[in-house]
């Protein structure tokens, strides 16, 4: 078994370093390469530091109200104060400390809600692909009523049914989004099944379930990598939506969602509230989804050629 | 004709799939609606009384049979936060929907095709890669983050849209239907049409845009494809103009694959109303199911969520048949 994937590996490399043709970069060197995945990566560490280090980064605490210090503008507007970056709420929060306490939550429900829903997807799709008929039918069926089900109303009903909450708004997005992560592992591990190292495989006698988690598994990983990482950019919208809608946490953690709907209500009053998060969740979305798409370009093989 | 019948078939056991787990699923709630409505001072007997009046008190089965017999005459109960019946108040509101939705998907249609069109002629140059970027960008924005920032630009930047409502007030009066935009712009009441569409300009981009970045990159991809076929060359070799070719030859038979998908990409539209509603104040069916779960009406959910899943099915329908109907090899079918 280890010789099979030994071989195979093999054979590519010694196809790449036939003196005639040029050995094709890692793909960490292509990945360094390629400038959008750099420029989002870059963002996304940057979040997690904040995540991480909120407490220690954050000029004040997030939950401190100060009414004479309310609706102050972010600094470059008149009457800022310097010590309020991007200015305060109504309530005279800073918009800054909670900008960053909200990246905890944010980044929570994207590493824990794409994981979750990874692993049941793509177990699923794992099943579907390589054994097939019976069982593949099955699930196939199951992903398509699932579907027929509009993700926002789904979502919006499953939060009500469970109770607000963090947890809910994970396990939300997990029961809608699995199919995703099903679809696309289901057709990737069909294609490799008929791949001839897999025959080769079976035919040294290994189990169908070594054949499929020591062997398919790892050629499937790339394309499921690269869809994780789209998957947290959905999970973070998600997020915000349930907390604007007052769905997710308590409102006294804070979330973008939550500060965004507290900048819709005070929008006349001091527009930067919901700006701030805002323009945060933007950048957020667009940094998932640029690596993402770099990620599966790098990673996939099929793109790759 | 028997795919059709099929499809049909197979709508309306999804259908009753939808119903019985909606209904299930609402009844394991740990919350009790009732005890939202009751002041703090009623007896347990009042509660009991208020209890019996919903049908609440009946076993799980009963109250699914109660319901489903009703659902199929249109009759899902009394909202239980409006006590309005339920079928009045969604038929009152999906118009509000219906003429958004439509509005952004023919919004969308004109975005997208356009921009596709001028793409596949920029072909090869460096403003296609432009175009190409920024699609990729618009593909991941979502219509919760567009609502917001047109908010923030067209309503606080530059105050020219009303943010919130369908309508002006003093102007909703006189209407025979809930069909404000078609009303008004039938019997010519233009100042009337203009207010309203002031006021869905917004919610309307807001939906529109994710979908025609989907239009632009499905049907330019399609586009550039037909560009190299040998029909197309032989028009070339006619003398046709870049434009008339593209428009002429190229998009005719580009456009199937597209549109099946916008069929399905109409129905996130459609989901997508549920926040944009929210985020403008727009008094559709969405922004209603949002107030319905905060609230725990449970007659008003289950029929809201009934008439999403019509709404869906019968828009993956008719693209299902008009797929068809393009389709040569699947007419006969």
């Amino acid at each position: 078994m280890v010789e099979v994937s030994a071989t195979r590996r093999q054979g590519s490399d010694t196809q790449a370093t036939r003196p005639t043709t040029h050995r094709p970069p890692s793909i960490a060197a292509r990945l360094l390469a390629d400038r959008k995945v750099v420029v989002a990566g870059c963002f996304l560490l940057l979040l997690i530091v904040a995540a991480l280090g909120a407490p220690l980064i954050a000029p004040h605490d997030p939950l401190d109200q100060n009414l004479m210090l309310a609706t102050l503008p972010p600094v470059g507007f008149a009457d800022a104060e310097p010590g309020y970056l991007l200015g305060t709420d109504d309530l005279g929060r800073d918009v800054l400390s909670r900008l960053i306490f909200g990246t905890r939550v944010s980044l929570t429900v994207a590493f824990i809600a794409a994981g979750l829903a990874a692993l049941l997807g793509s177990w699923l799709g794992l099943l579907a692909g390589f054994f097939g008929e019976g069982i593949d039918s099955l699930i196939s069926r199951l992903v398509d009523v699932w579907m027929a089900f509009p993700p926002v109303l789904l979502s919006i009903l499953l939060v009500a049914v469970l109770g607000t909450g963090l947890h809910s708004v994970i396990a939300a997005i997990v029961v809608i989004d699995w199919t995703r992560f099903c679809r696309v592992v289901r057709t990737e591990t069909m294609a490799q099944a008929r791949m001839d190292y897999v025959v080769a495989a079976r035919a040294l006698g290994f189990s169908r379930f070594a054949v499929l988690f020591r062997e398919i598994l790892p050629n499937v990983m790339p394309v499921l990598i690269a869809l994780i990482t789209l998957e947290m950019g959905i999970a973070v919208v998600v997020e915000a939506i349930l907390s604007f809608v007052g769905l997710s946490v308590s409102s006294d953690t804070p979330t973008w969602g939550g500060m965004i709907a507290e900048g819709r209500q005070s929008i006349h009053q001091a527009w930067w509230v919901l700006a701030a998060p805002l323009l945060a969740l933007f950048a957020t979305v667009v940094a998932f989804n640029q690596l993402g798409d770099g990620l599966a370009r790098s990673l996939d093989p099929v793109l790759r050629r | 004709m028997t795919v059709v019948v099929n499809r049909a078939a197979m709508a309306v056991l999804t259908l009753a799939g939808v119903a019985i787990v909606v209904f299930v699923l609402l009844r394991v709630v740990p919350g009790d609606p009732v005890a939202m409505m009751i002041s703090p001072g009623a007896s347990p007997a009042d509660i009991a009384a208020l209890r019996a009046h919903y049908g609440l008190d009946a076993p799980l089965l009963l109250q699914f049979w109660i319901w489903l017999k009703g659902a199929v005459h249109g009759d899902f109960g009394i909202s239980i936060s409006l006590h309005l019946d339920v079928m009045e108040v969604l038929l009152n509101r999906l118009p509000a929907t219906m003429e958004l939705a439509v509005l952004a998907l023919a919004l969308a249609i004109v975005l997208g095709l356009t921009v596709a069109v001028i793409g596949t002629l920029l072909r090869g140059r460096a403003a296609e890669a432009v175009i190409d970027g920024l699609n990729g960008i618009f593909l991941a924005i979502p219509d919760f983050i567009w609502a917001l920032a047109l908010v923030l630009i067209f309503a606080v930047a530059l105050p020219v849209l009303p943010l919130t409502g369908r309508i002006d007030p003093a102007l909703a009066v006189g209407f025979a239907t809930h069909f404000y935009l078609a009303e008004s712009l039938l019997t010519g009441r233009f100042t009337v049409a203009a207010n309203i569409l002031s006021h869905m300009a917004m919610p309307t981009l807001a939906l529109s845009l994710p979908l025609a970045a989907v239009i632009v990159r499905l049907l330019k991809a399609a586009l550039k494809e037909a560009m190299l076929q040998d029909y197309v060359l032989l028009a070339r070799i006619k003398g046709f103009s870049d434009l008339r070719l593209v428009l002429q030859e190229a998009l005719r038979n580009a456009v199937g694959p597209t549109l099946a998908l916008t069929g399905v990409q109409f129905t996130f539209l459609i989901g997508g109303t549920v926040i944009v509603e929210r985020i403008f104040a727009y008094p559709g069916i969405g922004n209603l199911a949002i107030d319905a779960v905060i609230n725990r009406d449970f007659p008003l959910i289950q029929g809201l969520v009934m008439m999403f899943g019509l709404i869906f099915i019968l828009i993956n329908l008719a693209v299902d048949m008009i797929v068809a109907a393009l389709n040569p090899r699947l007419r006969h079918g």
